[in-house]
């Protein structure tokens, strides 16, 4: 049975004046890639950035690997190997596509196996390797978040809604990246809105509603349950195919 | 952004030296452009540290002319103690009573620097407006310590012996000291422009510049960073104090703060955040301050301001804007 590497027990955060989470509870297990899926506003980026210390959790506890992170500072979490790719990619456009991958690179040198799995990954990167990042195309620039949050060995990788406004193509490779990044049992906890690659993909499933996790269990479960897709997220997956 | 667009803040600096050319004497406009871009180099020293301290923590430091005035007066202390050196009919010793000069000033300030981060502008960090009140008053205070050590008087300041006079070359007049300082400004651009694009501190500020989260997303301290670059900083306003007060060769509490606004011009036309915009801007002020006072000097006062409006106008976000997320 794969241990549990994430949990969240109870987690709150405020932003400013406003409660977003209201005690969240999730579990993420070592080398499975946990959806974690609801509607806009639900609170699924707010959980990613909790867990990343970007935002601190008001009340509640995090642990990783059975360490408590809850109060620690964000470059400590990252250092534990806890990759974030953001909504926005937050890719450094002034800085060249290598920069931006080296930058990943604690020792500051490229580990020539890993760097080699990102291109074999996304070949685009390697074309582009010398160019400035801010050129890439949408579709590119979430190939090299991705990329960044790889190119050194992570144990949990938070993404956020990596295929958002990309084109269907695009969002197929990206699919395929992810299955290849399933494939070396990389740790994933994965917010997503499109339902095909969340059950293409997905392992085990929370899906958030104000601010809490109304509903956990196995990805293909409720993919098969059309009743509890409508409760839960108030459409089928079937109609997103 | 198109490679035309890329290049187009570059052909501001040779436009504006070469459409002086046809306003006055060959001779005057060899003088003026040397004393624009001497003085535009100072001016880089005085703001590079500004516009990295403002674009990588988003800090508005209005007492960043303190550190300015702290290296002139240091220069005042430092080259009268060496009045041996700077008395000394050899361009070696002159050079040597500098240098040390510069240093003494980059390493007190750089001290002083850090003393200011840890104590005030750490409390303040996110709030434009504390920033502004408690730098301003930081500048108030800094200034009044001052007058405290070295007195109300205004200070001579001994400029080396054979750095005093000018070359006259095909009859254009150029200050020996303005060579120096344009020697000066090249270096340290040099070495800016070396360590932020050749080393691993220069690539993290540059994305820290650009987004400060995603950096600490990364694994690493801003903070940290933010701090060394502060002391960096400051540590270079000192020594455009140094170049400025030994330009000057008479300088009150005020030399730093009369500065403030052309350093805030020069960053804002640079685009904040923007060394390279930074060094381009220096120039661009520079110049036009020296060709407007020649050519029409009730309206030098006015010519900086000017500048920016216009660039402003033409690229909102400065010459060489930093994209921030």
């Amino acid at each position: 049975m794969p241990e549990v590497l994430l949990q969240l027990d109870g987690v709150h955060t405020h932003i400013g004046r406003y409660h977003i989470l209201h005690g969240v509870d999730l579990t993420v297990q070592e080398g499975g890639l946990t959806m974690l899926l609801g509607r806009n506003g639900a609170g699924k980026t707010t959980t990613l950035r909790t867990i990343m210390g970007l935002w601190r959790a008001s009340a509640g506890r995090i642990r990783f690997d059975g360490a408590d992170i809850t109060q620690m500072a964000t470059p400590d979490i990252a250092r534990l190997g806890i990759a974030y790719v953001p909504e926005t990619m937050a890719i450094f456009s002034q800085l060249t596509v290598r920069e931006n991958l080296l930058l990943a690179t604690h020792t500051g040198r490229f580990d020539a196996a890993r760097l080699e799995q990102v291109f074999a990954l996304f070949p685009v990167l390697k074309q582009k390797f010398h160019d400035a990042a801010g050129g890439l195309s949408g579709g590119q620039k979430q190939m090299l978040a991705i990329g960044r949050a790889m190119v050194e060995q992570r144990r949990l990788m938070l993404v956020d809604e990596p295929t958002k406004g990309l084109a269907p193509a695009v969002i197929e490779h990206l699919i395929g990246g992810f299955r290849e990044l399933k494939a070396m049992r990389t740790t994933i906890l994965l917010v997503e809105q499109n339902f095909h690659m969340a059950r293409s993909l997905g392992d085990e499933v929370a899906v958030m509603d104000n601010g809490v996790v109304v509903h956990t269990g196995g990805m293909a479960a409720l993919a098969d349950d059309e009743a509890l897709q409508g409760r839960l997220l108030g459409l089928s997956l079937a109609s997103h195919q | 952004m198109s490679g035309l667009n890329r290049a187009a803040p570059w052909v501001v600096l040779p436009v504006l030296i070469l459409a002086a050319l046809p306003a006055m004497a060959f001779s005057s406009w060899v003088t003026l452009t040397l004393a624009g871009v001497a003085m535009g180099m100072m001016l880089f020293l005085m703001a590079a540290g500004l516009t990295l301290v403002f674009g990588l923590m988003d800090v508005l430091n209005f007492a960043h002319a303190a550190f300015v005035t702290l290296g002139a007066y240091l220069a005042v202390s430092t080259l009268g103690a060496l009045s041996g050196l700077v008395e000394a009919n050899s361009l070696v010793l002159n050079l040597l009573a500098l240098v040390v000069a510069l240093l003494v000033a980059a390493a007190v300030s750089g001290a002083f620097g850090f003393a200011f981060e840890r104590v005030i502008i750490r409390r303040v960090y996110g709030s434009h407006l504390q920033q502004i009140l408690i730098t301003v008053g930081g500048l108030i205070v800094a200034e009044q310590l001052l007058v405290v050590v070295w007195g109300a008087e205004p200070l001579h300041v001994a400029k080396p012996l054979l750095l005093r006079g000018s070359f006259i070359i095909g009859g254009a007049a150029i200050e020996k000291y303005r060579v120096v300082a344009v020697g000066l400004g090249l270096l340290v651009f040099a070495a800016m422009h070396l360590v932020l694009n050749r080393t691993r501190i220069g690539l993290l500020i540059r994305a820290g510049v650009e987004n400060r989260e995603m950096v600490e997303a990364l694994g690493f301290r801003v903070r940290r960073l933010f701090v060394g670059v502060f002391v960096a900083g400051t540590a270079l306003a000192g020594i455009g104090g140094v170049m400025w007060a030994v330009y000057q060769e008479l300088i009150t509490t005020a030399i730093g703060a009369d500065m403030t606004i052309l350093m805030f011009i020069v960053v804002i036309i640079g685009g904040l955040g923007s060394v390279t915009g930074c060094f381009v801007g220096a120039m661009l002020v520079g110049l036009v301050a020296n060709y407007t006072e020649f050519l029409a000097p009730k309206l030098a006062l006015g010519s900086s301001i000017a500048l920016m409006v216009l660039i402003l106008l033409w690229r909102p976000r400065g010459l060489f804007p930093v994209a921030k997320q």
